[in-house]
C-alpha cells in the first residue's frame, strides 16, 4: 500500500498539468464563443470560385 | 405530414419557396410543395426524411424573407467613422466590428464568413453567432469597408457600427478570468472529494492505518490551499465591502463559513485530531462560483441591449456640398448643413425644410399613424421618415441634441437610474448573519463547559451547516432557467428583476398603435359602386398608408389600366383609369373637384375612422373608411390580464377620438384611456405612477422608449422601433398580446419556484442548526447534507413549470 505515497503525488502532477492546460485555454479565448466554432467544421472548405 | 400537404406558402399570387421563403420562379410555381431551387428541395427532403418538419415551425424562421436595404454605406468610408470605430493592425490592415441584423443560424455563419471570397481585399470575416457581431479585416489599398458592408447587406444582414467595442474587450477578460476560477475550483474540489472518500471509508474499527489517514488529511489540506487563496477571493472581497458598507448580504455568511471551516481544518490537521471540512469548503466555493457565473450571464443581455441602442440609431445622412450629394455619418453633421432626404429616408437631425413639399411620418416620435404635411419653413425632427418626394433640410441640431437623441439619452439614464431590485435572497442573507453568529455563540457557550475542543468543533459544524449555499443558488438558478424557457417561447427577458416585478400585479400602461392594434391601416368600410379596379389602378402608385390599405384589402382585384396619376400631398390622387377620370382622397379634396349627388360624404360612423371618397367622372360614387384594426387576441388577453389583478390603462400618441373608440371597444373606462400623449407626456405619466407599486409599460415605438425605460418593467412588442426594444426589459418576439399573458403567468410561477427553493434551503439550514446544536453533525453528515440541499434546489428550479413550451 505504501506505493500510494508515490502514486498520489504523481496523479496530482497530472491534474496540475490538466488544470494548467485549461487555464491556458480559457485565458487565450478558447471559450469566448462556444457556438460558432462548433459549426465551422460543417462548412466545406473547398473555396467556391466567384461566379462572375 | 405528407409531402402533398406541406406548407407551400401562397401570398398575393406569388408562390414562396417552402424551404427558404423566397419567390419561386413562375416555371416552378405549379409543383407542390414549391421550391425556388434544387438546393432547397434537397434540404426539404432531408429534413422531411429525418422527420424534422418542425424546423418549419421554429420561431427563428418567421419573417425570414431576405431584404437588402440597397444603401451605399458611403459613410463607412468617412474619416469620422474610421476615427471612431476602425483600428489599424500591425500589418497595415484595418479591422473593425460590425453588428449584423438577422444573424441566427449555421448557414448565416457560412454566408458571412464567405465575405473574403466575394469581396477581394477583405482578408477575414469572423462571425460571433450568439451576438451577431462580425469582425472584418481588410487592406485599405485594395478595398473599402463600404463594399464589404454592401455585400453583407445584399445577403440580408444589415450592418451597423458596433459601438460597444471597448467595453466588450474588458468584459471578455472578466469572463475568461471567471471561467479560469471555476475550472480551478472545480478540479480542486473533485480531487479533495476523492481524498475524502478514502477518509470516510477508512473510518471506524478495522479501518485505515493512522499513518494513511494522516497522509490523506494532509493531501486534502495542501489541495485546498489554492482554492482558498484564489477562486474564493470574490467572496472575501464581497464580504469586506459589505462589512464596510454595513449592508450585509450573502457574501458575509459564506466568507465566515469557509474561512472558519478552513482554519479549523488546518488546526485539526496539524493537531492530527478532530474533523476537517476541506471537501465541503472546496465544493461550496465551486458551486457558488458556478451560480455567480450563470447569474452574470443572464444579466449580460441587459448590457448588450444598451449597446444595441447605439448601434441602431440613425447612422447616415446625405449632405449637399457645392451642389454635390455625399453620404456622411450622422456624427459628422453640424448645424447649418443642408441635407437631402429622399423618399423613405429617416432624418438624421432636427432641422427646417428649405426646399420641397412632402409628407413626414412621425410615427416613431409621436405614434401618429397618418403622415403630416410639411413645406419650406416647417420644423422636422430626427428619426421621422419622409413618405413623399425629396426634401432639402437645413440642420439645426444633430446627434445627442436632437429630440430623438434626448429621448434616447433619457432611455439610457432611466436604465442606469433604476435601482437594482434587492434580491429576496440577499435581503434574507442580511438577517441571516446575525442569527448565525448568535447561534454559533450559543453553541460555543453550551458546549464549553462540557469540553472546549468539542465546543469549537460543534460551532464550526454549525457555521458550515448554516452556510446559505442552497439559498445562494436558488434565486439565480430559477431565474436563469425561466429566462431560457421564456426565450424558447419567443419572450426575451433581459434580467431577473423584471420577472420578480412582473409577479406582483400592478398598473399596466398599454400603447395603442402596434400594441393593441395591428399597426397597419386597413379598410374598415366600403360602400357605393364597384370601382375597385379603378381605385387600385391609382393607389398602387402611391406609398401612402391609405394606399397600402387599399392594396392589402383587395388582393384578388386586378387593377385597371391607368395614366396621368397626379398626387396631391395631404389630399389624394387623381388620374385616368379604364378611360374614366378617377379621384380618390380625403373628403375635402374630392368634394372640391366633384359633386356628391348621393350625399355619400355625410354618411359613415366618423370618429375612429379615416374617411376616403372616390369620384368617377365628376361624381362621388363610393365611400371608404380606414382604421387600424384591433388585434384578434386583444380582448381575450386583456381579460386574462385583468383577472390576474392588473389594472390596465391605455396611453397613446394617436388622435384622442380614435383612442376613445378603441378603448371603449376593449373595455377601458374613460379615465383609463388617454390619447394625444407626446413621448414626454408618456414619461410623465409613468413617473406619476411610480412608487405606487409595479408599473409596466407596453409599447413599440421610440415615442414609448423613455416611458418603457422609466417603468418598473418595460415591455417591447414585436415590430417595434429598435430604440424601444433596446430600452425594454422584456421583448415579445411573437406578434399579438398572448405572449404578454404568458409572461405575467410565467413570472408569477417563477417567483413561486424561487420562494419554494428559498424555503427548502432554509429548512435544510434549520435542520443543520438543530443537529449541530446537539453536537450530532460530523464532517460526513455535513458533506452529505450540503450537496443534497443544493441538488434539491437545483432540481426544483429545473423541474418547475414556469414558461411552458409553446405547442405548435
Amino acid at each position: 500500500m505504501s506505493v500510494i505515497y508515490i502514486v498520489l503525488p504523481l496523479a496530482l502532477i497530472v491534474v496540475a498539468i490538466a488544470v494548467g492546460a485549461y487555464v491556458w485555454a480559457a485565458r487565450s479565448g478558447q471559450f469566448d464563443d462556444t457556438k460558432t466554432p462548433a459549426i465551422r467544421p460543417l462548412i466545406d472548405d473547398d473555396e467556391v470560385r466567384r461566379e462572375d | 405530414m405528407s409531402v402533398a400537404d406541406a406548407p407551400g406558402v401562397r401570398a398575393k399570387e406569388v408562390v414562396l419557396c417552402t424551404h427558404c421563403g423566397l419567390d419561386v420562379p413562375a416555371a416552378l410555381a405549379e409543383q407542390k410543395p414549391a421550391f425556388c431551387c434544387s438546393g432547397c428541395r434537397m434540404a426539404y427532403t432531408v429534413l422531411h426524411d429525418a422527420g424534422l418538419e418542425r424546423y418549419y415551425d421554429m420561431p427563428e424562421r418567421r419573417g425570414l424573407a431576405v431584404s437588402a436595404s440597397g444603401r451605399a454605406f458611403e459613410e463607412f468610408d468617412h474619416e469620422a467613422f474610421h476615427l471612431l470605430w476602425v483600428r489599424r493592425r500591425e500589418d497595415g490592415q484595418l479591422e473593425t466590428e460590425l453588428y449584423l441584423e438577422g444573424v441566427h443560424c449555421a448557414s448565416c455563419v457560412w454566408l458571412v464568413e464567405r465575405t473574403p471570397l466575394a469581396v477581394p481585399g477583405v482578408s477575414a470575416a469572423e462571425l460571433d453567432l450568439s451576438r451577431g457581431i462580425v469582425r472584418l479585416t481588410w487592406s485599405p489599398e485594395s478595398t473599402t469597408l463600404s463594399s464589404a458592408a454592401r455585400f453583407l447587406d445584399t445577403l440580408g444582414y444589415r450592418p451597423h457600427p458596433f459601438r460597444g467595442q471597448r467595453a466588450d474587450a474588458l468584459r471578455r477578460k472578466e469572463d475568461r478570468e471567471a471561467l479560469v476560477m471555476i475550472g480551478v475550483a472545480g478540479a480542486i474540489s473533485m480531487n479533495v472529494m476523492l481524498a475524502a472518500v478514502a477518509i470516510y471509508s477508512g473510518w471506524g474499527p478495522g479501518g485505515m492505518d493512522a499513518a494513511y489517514m494522516r497522509y490523506f488529511r494532509w493531501i486534502s489540506m495542501v489541495l485546498s490551499v489554492p482554492t482558498m487563496i484564489w477562486p474564493a477571493r470574490p467572496f472575501y472581497r464581497g464580504a469586506l465591502s459589505s462589512w464596510r458598507a454595513r449592508a450585509f448580504h450573502m457574501d458575509v455568511p459564506i466568507a465566515i463559513a469557509i474561512t472558519g471551516a478552513f482554519v479549523h481544518g488546518v488546526v485539526n490537521t496539524f493537531r492530527d485530531a478532530g474533523p476537517i471540512y476541506f471537501d465541503g469548503v472546496t465544493t461550496l466555493v465551486f458551486l457558488l462560483l458556478c451560480g455567480r457565473f450563470l447569474q452574470t450571464r443572464a444579466q449580460r443581455a441587459a448590457v448588450d441591449s444598451a449597446e444595441l441602442l447605439h448601434a441602431l440609431s440613425p447612422s447616415i445622412a446625405r449632405v449637399i456640398e457645392n451642389g454635390e450629394v455625399r453620404e456622411v455619418p450622422s456624427e459628422a453633421l453640424v448645424p447649418g448643413m443642408i441635407i437631402e432626404v429622399r423618399h423613405g429616408d429617416a432624418l438624421a437631425g432636427d432641422g427646417v425644410v428649405v426646399e420641397g413639399r412632402s409628407e413626414i411620418d412621425k410615427a416613431l416620435l409621436t405614434g401618429e399613424s397618418v403622415p403630416q404635411l410639411v413645406s419650406p419653413g416647417d420644423e422636422v425632427f430626427a428619426g421621422t421618415i419622409n413618405r413623399g418626394p425629396t426634401l432639402h433640410v437645413r440642420i439645426e441640431s444633430a446627434g445627442e441634441t436632437t429630440r430623438v437623441g434626448q429621448i434616447l439619452r433619457e432611455v439610457e439614464r432611466s436604465a442606469s437610474r433604476r435601482a437594482p431590485v434587492v434580491r429576496t435572497a440577499d435581503a434574507l442573507a442580511g438577517r441571516f448573519v446575525g442569527v448565525v453568529l448568535g447561534l454559533a455563540a450559543l453553541t460555543l457557550w453550551r458546549w464549553w463547559s462540557v469540553d472546549p475542543a468539542r465546543a469549537v468543533d460543534h460551532t464550526i459544524a454549525l457555521m458550515i451547516a448554516t452556510c446559505p449555499c442552497a439559498l445562494a443558488l436558488a434565486t439565480p438558478l430559477a431565474i436563469t432557467v425561466a429566462i431560457g424557457r421564456a426565450a424558447r417561447r419567443g419572450i426575451l427577458v433581459k434580467g431577473g428583476d423584471a420577472l420578480e416585478a412582473l409577479a406582483k400585479p400592478g398598473i399596466m400602461l398599454l400603447d395603442k398603435t402596434g400594441t393593441l392594434t395591428e399597426g397597419r391601416t386597413s379598410l374598415a368600410e366600403w360602400e357605393g359602386d364597384d370601382v375597385r379596379a379603378e381605385v387600385l389602378a391609382l393607389e398602387r402608385h402611391s406609398s401612402h398608408p391609405i394606399a397600402a390599405g387599399f392594396v392589402a384589402a383587395w388582393p384578388g382585384v386586378t387593377p385597371a389600366e391607368c395614366a396621368d396619376v397626379r398626387s396631391t400631398i395631404g389630399g389624394g390622387l387623381e388620374g385616368r383609369a379604364a378611360g374614366r377620370d378617377v379621384i380618390v382622397g380625403a373628403p375635402a379634396f374630392v368634394l372640391a373637384r366633384a359633386a356628391d349627388p348621393r350625399g355619400l360624404a355625410s354618411r359613415g360612423s366618423g370618429g375612429a375612422h379615416t374617411p376616403v371618397l372616390v369620384a368617377v367622372d365628376g361624381a362621388v360614387v363610393a365611400r371608404a373608411a380606414f382604421r387600424d384594426a384591433v388585434r384578434a387576441d386583444a380582448p381575450e388577453a386583456l381579460a386574462a390580464l385583468r383577472s390576474q389583478g392588473w389594472t390596465l390603462q391605455l396611453l397613446s400618441g394617436d388622435d384622442p377620438a380614435v383612442v376613445a373608440s378603441v378603448g371603449e371597444q376593449l373595455g377601458f373606462a374613460p379615465q383609463d384611456r388617454r390619447g394625444g400623449a407626446s413621448p414626454e407626456d408618456k414619461l410623465t405619466a409613468v413617473e406619476a405612477l411610480s412608487g405606487k407599486g409595479t408599473v409596466v409599460m407596453v409599447g413599440d415605438g421610440v415615442n414609448d422608449a423613455a416611458a418603457i425605460a422609466r417603468a418598473t418593467v418595460g415591455v417591447g412588442v414585436k415590430g417595434g422601433a429598435e430604440a424601444c426594444l433596446a430600452a425594454a426589459d422584456v421583448f415579445l418576439s411573437t406578434p399579438g398580446l398572448a405572449p404578454l399573458v404568458a409572461l405575467t403567468q410565467g413570472a408569477t410561477r417563477t417567483l413561486g419556484i424561487i420562494r419554494l427553493g428559498i424555503m427548502i434551503s432554509i429548512l435544510y439550514n434549520l435542520l443543520g442548526v438543530v443537529l449541530a446544536f446537539q453536537g450530532l453533525i460530523n464532517p460526513l453528515v455535513a458533506a452529505v447534507m450540503m450537496p443534497t440541499s443544493s441538488i434539491t434546489v437545483v432540481w426544483i428550479a429545473w423541474r418547475g413549470r414556469t414558461f411552458e413550451e409553446a405547442r405548435p
